[in-house]
């Protein structure tokens, strides 16, 4: 008799809390299987369940669940209110087991633990105590897990903050070789150091982590602009300690945790200029709170007088590779020719 | 003299300009949103703003045409965008060279200090807050007056002879609680208004379906906004109950049991997403349990937390055998469109009305036995 399986889609929250969530279910005896990466069949798999009016990113998670619902004992779609018990997320996610629930079909068990900072600073440890026991092991094997989990994590931050991309650094995390996991975190160090020298632009590529490395949603945009030797830099690579200098923008922090942490890093290239060269802000068409962050992006680029070059790109399911990379060559093209023309 | 404008909500809008007033600054009523209001509204908002987002910013534009230089509004710390609402409106309007300070009430009971210091900003005519206290007791007295006059013309006006009679008679309520100047003349005001209603020439014996209204707050309030529905419903003999009041209270009274939404509505959305979504789910519910006939549920276009509900909304229909017709409404929202659907809807109802009271009708006879 083999392992239980329990399957995570390959959306949202995979690209931050995968390694930690595959290890904590690895620890405690079960295989972890998980979606393909994203293609257009999946999309469709998500659009024809989904409601019409739902953001893109949405419809990825419902194409996901699809994808990987029929293979697997149990499906883990937690129902995560607050990390860090001072932001939020988008309502979608804090009503996404629910959404999926009443509205996908044939699904094996759901489990939609709640995950809320703001109730308890010990909301981890009683969510993995609660899912253990759930399973039917003892508290115990949940924590113990949990801090497999944690352990993971750290090295998973670690090697994002290094340069590394989730798909870059996920199979090195659970090769087990170590030594590769060493090099990839200072390859990516090193390998940073020298595009600088090398590659003549700079770009921050902002935004929520569900779309800037979702590689169909946003047609493979990192590696394309590594292609035209531009070296790009995420939220995930930025030191939280930089974020927090920037809470005086705004009278009230923005609730939801992606958008307050992708403004602020938005607000700190534009502070800082000459960091990167261009700001690249990628949203999905029908993202509520991004009508916000994208209009105050927008408003604070024209306040800084053009001083650091602002582009938003939107993407959805329909987004036409030769449609965007016009929009970012041409961009990239700007950008360059400024900068020459300021030496 | 600071002039200080304020969102348009319905009937409070006499009340609240009130308040401005006593407070020692001069009110510049928001007018009822028209189409020159959502025109100002669109052209400055972002894209995917929802609805209210681009009323609201129309209803100021407008009002700066008239010299406000203050907003006063509510905020809230999410998961509705509607808490940055305040602050991105500013935003926006400064970057036009409009000169307009957006004041964010948010959580008496979350922030206290910022609450009161902004009080003071606003207190011109420095009341002491004794006196501030005594004001808000009778303005919200009088909000209630209101909301509880508006639950009986639901009641009428189905069953009226002469069609907007009852509107009429509401308007008039509407006016003397907003003339009464003590408590007691509120209450006054709400005896008569009611009476007056009750008064209104009806029909007993005409066929009526009752609907419960569920959504978004702002849609719920303003009816120019949602095009006049519940007068629209009102018209095509249904009684109708509206969930969400400015005051809240009313709908206790109405129901008379406990509003408990939240324990109805957890099986079906385990947590609060904000805006209303848990309460459209739980007032669903409700209404089915009491008997209604059907929802209609009003979201603003792009809202996030209806768009939740409403992927859940079919489990609730299947499960209750309630029916839910769902409105996501934005500035292109025609009315002759949604009356259309509406009398489908109200149409459906009533057959199955006749039919659950075995008055069944006949469609199609096959003759031969």
């Amino acid at each position: 008799m083999g392992k239980k399986k329990v399957g995570i889609p390959r959306a949202f929250f995979y690209y931050i809390y995968y390694p930690a969530w595959r290890t904590y279910f690895e620890s405690l005896g079960y295989e972890v299987v998980t979606s393909p990466e994203t293609t257009k069949d999946i999309v469709d798999l998500g659009v024809r369940d989904a409601l019409a009016e739902a953001c893109v990113p949405v419809k990825i998670f419902f194409g996901h669940v699809q994808a990987v619902k029929d293979d697997v004992d149990y499906l883990f779609i937690p129902r995560v209110m607050s990390m860090n018990g001072k932001t939020i997320y988008c309502p979608k996610f804090l009503g996404l087991p629910d959404m999926i629930k009443a509205a996908v079909a044939d699904l094996p068990p759901v489990i939609d633990v709640t995950i809320d900072a703001r109730q308890s600073r010990l909301t981890l440890q009683k969510a993995a105590i609660s899912v253990a026991k759930d399973l039917g092991h003892s508290s115990l094997e949940g924590l113990k897990a949990l801090r497999k989990a944690v352990h993971v994590h750290k090295r998973y931050v670690a090697l994002q903050r290094a340069g590394a991309l989730p798909d870059e650094a996920i199979p090195v995390l659970f090769s087990g070789d170590r030594s590769a996991e060493l090099n990839l975190l200072n390859s990516q160090k090193s390998r940073a150091k020298e595009t600088i020298y090398k590659s003549p632009l700079r770009l921050a590529v902002v935004g929520y982590p569900y779309t800037v490395y979702d590689k169909f949603v946003n047609v493979n945009l990192l590696e394309k602009l590594r292609d035209l030797g531009v070296e790009t830099v995420t939220m995930e690579m930025m030191d939280p300690a930089l974020l927090d200098k920037q809470s005086y923008r705004l009278d009230k922090r923005i609730f939801w945790t992606f958008s307050d942490q992708a403004s602020k890093a938005a607000y700190h290239y534009f502070e800082h200029v000459g960091e990167v060269d261009g700001i690249i802000h990628v949203t999905a068409f029908g993202c509520g709170p991004d009508f916000i962050v994208d209009k105050l992006m927008e408003i604070e680029s024209k306040n800084m007088r053009g001083q650091v070059p602002f582009m938003s790109l939107s993407v959805d399911e329909h987004t036409g590779e030769g449609g965007i990379m016009t929009r970012v060559e041409a961009f990239c093209e700007m950008v360059r020719r400024r900068k020459e023309a300021a030496v | 003299m600071k002039k200080v404008t304020f969102p348009h909500m319905g009937t409070s809008v006499g009340v609240f300009a009130d308040l401005v007033r006593d407070l020692g600054c001069e009110p510049i009523v928001p007018i009822r949103p028209n189409k020159k209001v959502l025109d100002l509204g669109v052209r400055y908002a972002p894209e995917f703003a929802c609805f209210p987002f681009k009323a609201l910013l129309g209803n100021y534009y407008e009002a700066a045409e008239r010299g406000a230089n203050y907003v006063v509004t509510s905020g809230g710390s999410g998961p509705c965008r509607a808490g940055l609402y305040g602050e991105l409106s500013e935003k926006i309007m400064r970057s036009f060279g409009i000169d307009m300070t957006i004041i964010v009430f948010d959580s008496i009971y979350q922030t206290p200090f910022d609450y009161i210091k902004k009080i003071n900003l606003l207190n011109d005519a420095k009341l002491s807050y004794w006196t501030i206290i005594q004001l808000v007791r009778l303005y919200w007295r009088k909000l209630q007056a209101m909301d509880n006059i508006e639950r009986v013309s639901h009641q009428v006006r189905p069953r009226e002879l002469k069609r907007d009679n009852t509107t009429d008679v509401f308007s008039e309520g509407v006016k003397w609680v907003n003339q009464a100047k003590t408590i007691k003349e509120v209450e006054e005001a709400e005896r008569q208004g009611i009476l007056a209603l009750q008064q209104i020439p009806q029909d007993p014996t005409r066929q009526v379906v009752r609907v419960g209204i569920v959504g978004e707050i702002y849609v719920l309030l303003e009816p120019a906004i949602n095009l006049e529905i519940e007068e629209i419903l009102g018209n095509l003999g249904v009684q109708v109950d509206r969930s969400i009041y400015l005051t809240g209270w009313a709908r206790d009274a109405t129901m008379g049991h406990k509003d408990d939404y939240k324990k109805h509505a957890t099986p079906y959305l385990g947590a609060t997403i904000g805006g209303h979504g848990q309460e459209s789910i739980g007032h669903t519910i409700m209404y089915a349990r009491d008997g209604f006939d059907g929802v209609v549920q009003l979201a603003p276009f792009t809202c996030i937390p209806e768009i939740v509900t409403k992927t859940i909304m079919p489990k609730v229909t299947h499960d209750y055998g309630i029916p839910v017709l769902t409105f996501f409404l934005d500035e292109q929202t025609g009315k002759a469109g949604m009356q259309t659907r509406l009398e489908a809807f109200v149409d459906m109802l009533k057959r199955k009305q006749r039919t659950e009271r075995g008055e069944g009708e006949d469609y199609a006879r096959v003759s031969g036995n």
